[in-house]
């Protein structure tokens, strides 16, 4: 198995606070790593470090064997790089269809006519269809989240990169996003998934990372990973 | 089933797994538009023919008003640069009439479309200075500029220096002519100012400066090249300025410094913008007519009429935030430039 993405001991601070320590680890071609830790352990800044919306301080972030880190985000994301926000930033005043277009379009430089039957195939399989024709700006805030993920689809990446998109779904909802998320994988797109809900994340990761404070706590399989004490200390509050 | 009218040229037919689709552009509104855009066209361009001269000089004002904010919109609306300085090109576009037409001897009124690309291309460089300061410095930056602008031609004794100059190169034409001319050329502008930014906008580069609009951090992971784009739409703005600077003082035929780049032109177009709804077409349009029939009713109140002005920005803002004509888009669905794209999907089952 290949390496699609590395990062070596990168490190970025605001001010005094160091919300990313040194870190390293890398994501094999086709593979899915789950990302837990506490609230302000430094997770989503790893995927702004990663999606170049944050410039590291010191390291590096190699993408294919080519090191990315001065690259601006819109030229990391036509690298084949997609991501959602944990937040939603849907383009309020276009429509569910055309904010799937601009990444479409934009995400791998084509023209709108070809972008189109992308962007309704993916609609279909977000479930978004019937809200196509929906100002972004007037959905649900579960709508949003889905747009998220349809929106980073529409980019066609290679690499995914899924901030929290299972937080406040009901059971079922849960499982066809694991469903849908399995299937996104089944095609060979690389994934990192941050993500609260562990049994959703359990089900399709093939590692788990744990950060904190930064810094990783802990790699390897899910269920070394779980079991690992310093883990359910800190993330899970079990005192062993 | 397929209610709505499509221009033949206006709509793509495609097919994916799932059936035929159809993406709308158009809507009865926006044909509607287009309809009493040629009609209105038609009857602006005939009106040198039995109108009366200060109805002629009133609508240049306007048009030129309507390119402002129009351009205005563009960049602070859509590029979500929010510039306090464009008078910076107003400015170079009025000089430039005077230095291509007086100095050069070209054709004023074929001069006026260049005074439009040497602001642009003076803007270029202007560009990579702004850009660096973040929001607010950026307009301030902007305002700056242009007061620099304002210095550097008051101390330039070729250009008339502070007290200005004459726009002799229209001395040999008729007046009426004169007056004819000035008005056809700007009314040329206000429609294409209108059109260039309908088509952009439904355009691939439209998508883009939507998405900026709505959120620039998306749109850059979403593969959009933001500082291009904004690059872009700053040289845009800038040719429009300029093209309604020149027109501005083609019918004032007198320039100065303080006229052409004074900071007293900002709130004005800012004023239409806001008034009418930033962010959209119609909006720009609105705002223009309504600052245009206000100032000439209430300009001989002075003061009064600028603080009631002040406050109606206020009022507009606080209850409509989206503009009155944002308002009255949302409330009735009613797009007349509509740069949407609506999906229409016709299953196969």
């Amino acid at each position: 198995m290949g390496e699609i993405l590395s990062l070596e001991r990168v490190s970025k601070s605001y001010g005094a606070l160091k919300v990313t320590d040194g870190i390293s680890f890398t994501l094999g071609d086709g593979e899915m790593l789950g990302i837990l830790g506490p609230n302000g352990a430094g997770k989503t800044t790893l995927f702004n470090l990663i999606s170049g919306d944050v410039r590291a301080d010191e390291g590096r972030v190699m993408f294919r064997g080519k090191e990315i880190g001065a690259l601006p985000p819109h030229h990391r994301c036509r690298l084949g790089i997609g991501r959602s926000y944990q937040i939603p930033h849907p383009f309020a005043g276009m429509t569910v269809f055309e904010n799937l277009l601009v990444g479409a379009t934009f995400g791998e430089s084509m023209a709108e006519q070809d972008a189109e039957p992308i962007c309704i195939e993916i609609l279909d399989k977000t479930g978004l269809k019937k809200k196509a024709n929906q100002l972004a700006g007037s959905l649900t805030l579960l709508d949003r989240k889905r747009l998220e993920l349809a929106r980073a689809l529409a980019t066609r990446p290679q690499l995914l990169l899924l901030d929290e998109i299972a937080g406040g779904l009901t059971e079922q909802e849960a499982k066809e996003l694991v469903r849908l998320i399995q299937e996104i994988k089944a095609q060979g797109v690389s994934m990192i998934w941050i993500e609260h809900v562990v049994h959703a994340l359990l089900a399709v990761a093939d590692r788990l990372l744990v950060v904190n404070f930064g810094s990783k706590l802990a790699e390897g399989e899910p269920e070394s990973v779980m079991n690992n004490p310093e883990v359910k200390r800190v993330y899970m509050g079990i005192e062993v | 089933m397929n209610t709505v009218v499509d221009l033949s040229n206006d709509f793509a037919v495609g097919s994916t797994q799932g059936g035929k689709y159809v993406v709308e552009r158009s809507t009865r509104a926006g044909i509607a538009t287009m309809v009493f855009f040629a009609v209105s066209l038609g009857f602006s361009v005939s009106m040198p023919f039995w109108a009366d001269a200060s109805y002629l000089r009133w609508l240049s004002e306007l048009a030129c008003y309507f390119v402002m904010a129009q351009m205005w919109n563009l960049l602070g609306g859509y590029g979500g640069l929010v510039s306090i300085g464009q008078q910076a090109y107003i400015g170079i576009g009025g000089y430039a009439l005077i230095v291509l037409a007086n100095m050069a001897g070209i054709n004023p009124f074929f001069a006026v479309l260049l005074c439009g690309v040497v602001a642009a291309l003076i803007a270029m460089p202007i560009s990579q200075v702004v850009f660096r300061l973040p929001g607010g410095a950026f307009a301030i930056g902007t305002w700056a500029v242009a007061e620099i602008l304002r210095l550097l031609v008051a101390n330039t004794t070729e250009l008339g220096g502070g007290s200005g100059a004459s726009l002799v190169a229209l001395k040999g034409f008729d007046r009426s002519a004169r007056e004819a001319i000035t008005f056809w050329i700007s009314i040329s502008a206000s429609y294409g100012s209108v059109l260039l930014v309908y088509f952009l906008l439904r355009s691939r580069f439209g998508l883009a400066l939507t998405a900026i609009r709505d959120s620039e951090v998306a749109s850059q992971s979403q593969g959009i090249d933001v500082k291009r784009t904004k690059f872009l739409v700053y040289a845009i703005s800038a040719f429009g300025f300029g093209v309604a600077g020149a027109l501005y003082f083609l019918g004032a035929l007198r320039i100065s410094p303080d006229a052409a780049f004074g900071v007293s032109w900002s709130p004005l177009i800012i004023f239409m913008v806001i008034i009418g709804g930033v962010g959209t077409i119609e909006g720009p349009l609105f705002g223009a007519v309504l600052f245009f029939v206000l100032s000439k009713i209430f300009e001989d109140y002075g003061t009064w009429y600028l603080t009631a002005l002040g406050l109606l920005a206020i009022v507009v803002t606080i209850w409509f935030p989206k503009g009155v004509w944002g308002y009255i888009a949302n409330r009735f669905d009613l797009h007349l430039f509509p740069v949407q794209r609506r999906l229409r999907l016709r299953d196969n089952s």
